[in-house]
């Protein structure tokens, strides 16, 4: 029945800002060793199947085509496909890890409020669960990444700046719907309608499959305030080695600057919600 | 340190003119508290009164919405993480982490007050013996019981040793053996030197466990002292309980009422505060009054708590 008395440690000093933000990533990690083999699965499945889908099978179709050849700079449509899903991917990973599970820690599992009961700040707490998303995306990326390199898509190292681009991309989108996802009280809609206005239709038009000057007209400024336009230009080019300065500069400055935006945001929301 | 200037002094919890707005409505309208190091601190009210919106200002998780406050010497507003880092928090509403384990949920938790791995495993083992909850430190936590999760928030809350701890009706939900143990196990921390402030709707625990109390209600503090003296300040020596069929009880209080300082109508029973209980049932039998069943018994923090705030807790 007896415990041992309980002992009293010296006091230590609270974690610096980086050293507490590293906690934090820890502590999802803790959950993620758990539960790993679900989320690897769905983000690694959901690629494969879309390239050997259009890859294999549409582009068995039309890689004899002289028009898709021109479309595509004359490589194989499989080849042309590959980095873009590494972009698409990252994006969808980015949407179910900021969707769903920032709700649930602040209102279900309250999590998040467990967290900033201790020395942890919610701005910490907040940079904390962006650079746990960017991990993941680093990490499903990399399984990706193999999988295109055994069907044989993969022209050289320039995929792993794609890979980075990718990353990137996914990052820019996260952070604004985190920041997003922290101010629904709800579950409602919002999320459904995310995925079915936001997600779905960027990852048709933002030339992924097909080059967005292939788009009416009207439609193309649509892709250029995608993120994933960006990003898929982003690591296509640096995958197929035709990326140009002036138009890299153009796009990285363009998600850099959503990813500052999205992390302000949410570490200000992160900081109302948790701080009432 | 920053605006400490003038109010040092031992009191790890110091607050003038404390006051929470959400909103327009505001929650704590105005308290002033100290707390003395190494005390057991209580706060008692009804539903609403501002208990725990009072608690989450000193758990510096809450900014306040006016007045001065000092948490162990420091501002909350300043100092939260340092502040933060020396205190155990339980909350109201258990906030464990469901899809962790029992002992992950101790590992993941210490981790964030920068504690090495080592020291926290260490910790955590002698946590969950503290609490006995060692044979479940494998179990995923859905497995274990209400009260054994409360059982494991309180160890969770142990892991930084902190000097002052803030429990939030520890003991809401438990089964009476759980709650002796838990008590036992507040008491001893209390003689280890931890100051301890909780909130509860539990007269017995209040009086077992408090060495001082404030009673609050509507967001004010409505009286302040030790059980006893809250007791004696606000109650008489004996109560007389007098129970009466449904419906049959109408018109005794005014029958009575020259026969003790104070009668209180309850749904169920009569009560009818007097230095001498017996005394006073004679005279009323005197008078014709024919209850089911009577009792005499000594006043308790529940006569006190129906005196202050016109409501009993026990429904
Ligand atoms: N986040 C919030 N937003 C708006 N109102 C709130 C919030 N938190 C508490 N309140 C209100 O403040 C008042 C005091 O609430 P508090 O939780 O402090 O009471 P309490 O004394 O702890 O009650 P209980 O015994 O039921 O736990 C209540 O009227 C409550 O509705
Ligand atoms: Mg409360």
């Amino acid at each position: 029945m007896m415990g041992e008395p309980l002992t009293f440690a010296d006091r230590r000093p609270v974690l610096a800002g980086w050293a507490a933000v590293l906690r934090v990533v820890e502590g999802l990690w803790t959950w993620y060793r758990r539960n790993w083999r679900a989320a690897v699965v769905s983000s690694v499945l959901q690629p494969l199947l879309m390239l050997m889908a259009f890859g294999i099978g549409f582009g068995s179709l039309i890689d004899t085509s002289a028009r898709a050849a021109q479309a595509t700079g004359g490589v194989r449509y499989l080849v042309y496909l590959a980095p873009a899903l590494l972009a698409v991917s990252a994006v969808q990973t980015a949407a179910f890890e900021s969707s769903y599970p920032i709700l649930s820690s602040f209102k279900w599992r309250r999590t998040y409020e467990a967290v900033t009961a201790t020395p942890i700040t919610p701005g910490q707490l907040a940079v904390g669960q962006l650079t746990w998303i960017a991990l993941r995306l680093i990490m499903s990326g990399g399984a990706y990444l193999l999988v295109i390199m055994l069907f044989g898509a993969v022209r050289g190292p320039g995929v792993l700046a794609a890979w980075v681009f990718a990353v990137l991309c996914g990052m820019a989108f996260s952070a604004l719907l985190v920041a997003f996802s922290a101010a629904q009280e709800q579950e409602g809609g919002a999320f459904t309608a995310i995925f079915r206005f936001v997600v779905l239709p960027m990852t048709l038009f933002s030339g992924t499959f097909f080059p967005i000057s292939q788009l009416p007209r009207v439609v193309q400024p649509l892709a250029w305030v995608s993120p994933l336009w960006h990003g898929t230009e982003l690591a296509r080019g640096a995958a197929l080695g035709t990326l140009q300065l002036s138009a890299a500069a153009g796009h990285l400055g363009y998600l850099v600057a959503l990813l500052v935006v999205g992390v302000q945001l949410t570490r200000w929301q992160f900081r109302v919600r948790l701080t009432r | 340190m920053p605006g400490s200037v003038g109010i040092v002094s031992d009191s790890l919890v110091q607050a003038r003119g404390l006051r929470k707005r959400f909103g327009r409505f505001e929650a704590v309208r105005g308290i002033d508290i100290d707390v003395w190091a190494g005390e057991v601190f209580g706060f008692l009210g009804p539903n609403g009164a501002g208990k725990s919106s009072t608690m989450r200002m000193i758990a510096c998780v809450s900014p306040r919405s006016d007045g001065e406050l000092q948490v162990l010497g420091m501002d909350p507003d300043v100092d939260g993480p340092q502040i933060r880092g020396r205190l155990g928090v339980v909350p109201q509403q258990d906030n464990l982490d469901t899809e962790l384990s029992v002992r992950d949920n101790l590992h993941v938790y210490g981790r964030y007050f920068g504690m090495s791995r080592a020291a926290v495993r260490a910790r955590a083992a002698e946590l969950l013996d503290f609490v006995q909850l060692t044979d479940r430190a494998d179990d995923p936590l859905e497995q274990l019981s209400g009260g054994m999760k409360r059982r494991l928030t309180i160890a969770r809350s142990l892991i930084n040793d902190p000097e002052l701890m803030l429990l939030d009706e520890p003991t809401t939900g438990l089964d009476p053996q759980a709650r002796h143990l838990l008590w036992d196990r507040l008491f001893r921390l209390k003689q280890q030197g931890v100051t301890l402030i909780i909130s509860t709707h539990y007269m017995d625990e209040a009086e077992q466990l408090c060495d001082r109390l404030v009673v609050m209600d509507g967001g004010l503090i409505v009286a302040e002292g030790s059980p006893r003296e809250l007791i004696a300040r606000y109650s008489t020596r004996e109560v007389l309980e007098l129970r009466f069929p449904p419906g049959d009880e109408h018109g005794w209080p005014e029958t009575l009422s020259d026969l003790a300082d104070r009668v209180e109508q309850l749904p169920d029973r009569l009560l009818l505060y007097a230095a001498d209980g017996e005394a006073t049932l004679a005279a009323a039998h005197r008078r014709g009054v024919q209850p089911t069943s009577t009792l005499v018994r000594r006043s308790s923090l529940e006569d006190v708590f129906l005196r202050l705030t016109g409501r009993s807790l026990v429904h």
